[in-house]
């Protein structure tokens, strides 16, 4: 790896801190303007005004904004987020613990599909332009874009378990086999291949379909267009007109030399995605009853459970900007012409 | 070259059309013509005048919007425009290839140029081993003039003059009958060009090639090719033996053509002639021939029909009225 590489690296790590500070803030902020308190979410207007305070003065709250403030950054910057404000008031650190290993097992199949299906069908289309195949993968990119994950969501429930029951409605596996199950990482997939607990596997298995299917849906219709305009315009470019007249046969310049070159743009926009990739993990948590990061977000930002949402938020934040740190470290590697 | 000249490929008729939003665009228009075995056929005409499409069209690569809409392709006795998809791919790279204008976008950015030659080789001989086919490649690449090391190289690595012989080497790698260079050097200095076009004309003796010479330096042209091809608005103006057509033009557009190449030795006091007009919008061409609102010598027939190619001395063909009987009717009238 060279200097410059190198330099290249720290300045997009340097460069991701402040949209990570900017969007924590955001959200410090917001909470507090939010009107409710965790205090009164809870307990609901009956408590006095003398017990509130007592709790407001337990959790900090009546210390001055701008120290809760910097108390917060600091916890951010030890990522040891401290304890949640409501329900107990567990240490965030282990919430995460178990939910963030939950947030990725679901994300993780759907940005596979997301990707691997956007990117193929759009090529797909790209090559079938103005036939039947084009129009129906471009209507079908439309619809499941602008279908709402949790409709999709319900509507997949609807069918596929409700109707055609073949396919667990909710959860992340089935509540008889947890007495036998024992996790390590928490990533379930993976303790079940370690503690080679094949049921279990197969009931998370069953259980990770519908949610990662409608999660990596709802994203697919951006990846298919953008992959398909791209395409379009690569395969109009001279070096395929070049390798057509050398030969080359046309699925082998389609798939291989156009779609080599139209996947360097469209990383960068995975980098992008993947925010709303984690919005709609959100959603899908809510819609499936996943124990994930996004059901505890919800669930706490009802309660206004400030240090639970704002952790939660600079987590989220921290990954989105990691994953594009990580997008631009593969593009200079993918693109022979980026070199540092 | 010997005399005895042996036909490599007889191109008939042949009209290309693109369908634009203006509507067709008629870029090639009943074109006809020989290309013979081993020589170095130079084709010259204005910008846009139809010769790229006509170089594409030779081995059936015209893309929508656009369609060869008339025409056959004989090409060592079968016709190219019979062929499935199949038997164009095989046709493609191992009988006919092509050297394409611009060498900066003409290869793929994200292959590497042994890549390139293997690919371009294994297509056509899957049973090569890849060994074998860097071999090849390597010895074809050095003998154009570059190191063997830079075979690793991505095309974004190399100089424009690299570039174009690396164009050129996949252009010979498959060892094709029939070379067509599309303006293969125009964009070089002129140094590296003149010594680019002398090694085709090394090459086509090496390999005895032959050669469809497609430029806009017509000098240089001259002193390569055997037998040279006037176009002018999709058509042939002239055709005829390099030497013959340059001492002696008949067709008007090839006097104007010739006059209008700058020449060192130029008189100071004399200024290049400069064709008036503009060529014709081939969306809407003229009615009878396509140069005569040009033509200072055009007669009224000129306005009304058009003319046919003839071969007015054994070899020359012209396209012009002047070198042809007029039809009755309209010579009375
Ligand atoms: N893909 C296309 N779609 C529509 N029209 C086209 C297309 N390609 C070429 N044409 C038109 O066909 C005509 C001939 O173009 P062509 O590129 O063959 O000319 P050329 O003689 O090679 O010109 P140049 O010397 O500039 O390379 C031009 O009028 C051009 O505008
Ligand atoms: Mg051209």
């Amino acid at each position: 790896m060279s200097a410059s590489f190198r330099n290249f690296i720290i300045t997009r790590i340097l460069l991701t801190i402040p949209m990570v500070l900017i969007l924590i803030t955001l959200v410090f902020f917001v909470m507090r303007v939010l009107p409710g308190d965790p205090i009164r979410s809870q307990l609901g207007p009956k408590v006095s005004e003398q017990q509130a305070n007592a709790i407001r003065e337990r959790l900090g709250l009546n210390r001055p904004l701008y120290i809760q403030y910097f108390d917060f950054l600091g916890d951010v910057l030890t990522l040891n987020f401290g304890n949640a404000m409501t329900q107990g008031e567990r240490p965030i650190k282990a919430e995460l613990g178990e939910r963030l290993p939950a947030t990725i097992e679901l994300t993780v199949p759907a940005m596979l599909l997301t990707v691997l299906f956007g990117i193929f069908s759009g090529a797909y289309a790209a090559h079938h332009r103005k036939k039947p195949s084009d129009y129906g993968l471009r209507m079908f990119s439309i619809i499941v874009y602008a279908i709402p994950v949790f409709f999709l969501g319900l509507l997949f429930q609807v069918l596929f378990s409700v109707r055609l029951p073949i396919l667990p409605l909710d959860g992340r596996m089935s509540p008889m086999l947890l007495s036998t199950f024992h996790p390590i990482t928490n990533f379930y997939v993976l303790d079940a291949i370690l503690t080679r607990n094949w049921p279990a596997l197969g009931s998370l298995l069953q259980h990770l379909i519908m949610p990662s299917v409608t999660l990596g849906l709802v994203l697919t219709g951006p990846f298919l267009r953008l992959t398909r305009v791209n395409m379009i315009e690569t395969l109009h470019e001279d070096f395929i007109t070049a390798g057509r007249a050398r030969g080359i046969p046309e699925k082998r310049l389609v798939y291989r030399h156009a779609l080599r070159n139209t996947f360097i743009p469209i990383l960068t926009f995975i980098g992008l995605q993947f925010a709303l990739l984690l919005a709609g993990a959100v959603l899908t948590e809510t819609t499936f009853s996943w124990p994930g990061m996004g059901r505890y977000l919800v669930t706490r930002i009802e309660l206004r459970d400030y240090n639970a949402v704002q952790s939660v938020i600079a987590v989220f934040a921290l990954f989105v900007g990691a994953i594009s740190v990580l997008v631009d470290i593969l593009y200079a590697f993918i693109d022979p012409r980026v070199r540092y | 070259m010997s005399n005895q000249k042996e036909t490599l490929v007889q191109v008939r008729d042949l009209s290309v059309t693109y369908h634009t939003r203006l509507g067709p665009l008629s870029a090639v228009d009943h074109v006809s013509f020989d290309i013979y075995k081993g020589e170095i056929l130079g084709v010259v005409g204005e910008s846009g005048c139809g010769k790229s499409t006509m170089g594409k069209a030779l081995m059936r690569l015209i893309m929508p919007p656009g369609e060869i809409s008339s025409g056959h392709i004989i090409f060592d006795g079968e016709d190219v425009m019979q062929y499935d998809q199949k038997q164009l791919r095989d046709f493609r790279g191992r009988r006919i290839s092509m050297i394409f204008q611009d060498p900066m976008t003409s290869l793929n950015p994200v292959q590497r140029v042994d890549e390139h030659l293997i690919e371009a080789i294994q297509v056509h001989e899957p049973q090569t081993p890849v060994e074998a086919a860097l071999r090849r490649a390597r010895t074809l690449i050095e003998k154009l003039g570059i190191q063997k090391e830079r075979l690793r190289d991505y095309p974004h690595q190399l100089s424009g003059g690299m570039r174009q012989r690396v164009m050129i080497g996949l252009g010979l790698v498959l060892n094709a009958d029939l070379i067509v260079a599309d303006e293969a050097t125009t964009s070089l200095d002129v140094i590296v060009e003149a010594k680019l076009l002398d090694e085709f004309k090394k090459l086509r003796d090496e390999f005895n090639l032959t050669i469809l010479m497609i430029t806009h330096n017509i000098a240089l042209i001259a002193q390569i090719a055997d037998r040279i091809m006037v176009m002018y608005a999709g058509q042939v103006a002239e055709i005829g033996d390099v030497t013959e057509v340059f001492d002696h033009p008949r067709h008007p557009y090839t006097e104007g053509l010739l006059r209008s190449v700058p020449n060192i030795e130029l008189d100071e006091r004399e200024e290049l002639y400069k064709m008036g007009g503009e060529p014709p919008n081939l969306s809407r061409p003229p009615a009878g021939c396509r140069f005569h609102p040009r033509c200072a010598q055009a007669m009224p027939i000129c306005a009304q029909r058009e003319p046919e190619l003839t071969e007015i001395s054994p070899g020359r063909f012209v396209h012009c009225w002047l070198y042809q009987d007029h039809p009755q009717e309209v010579a009375h009238a």
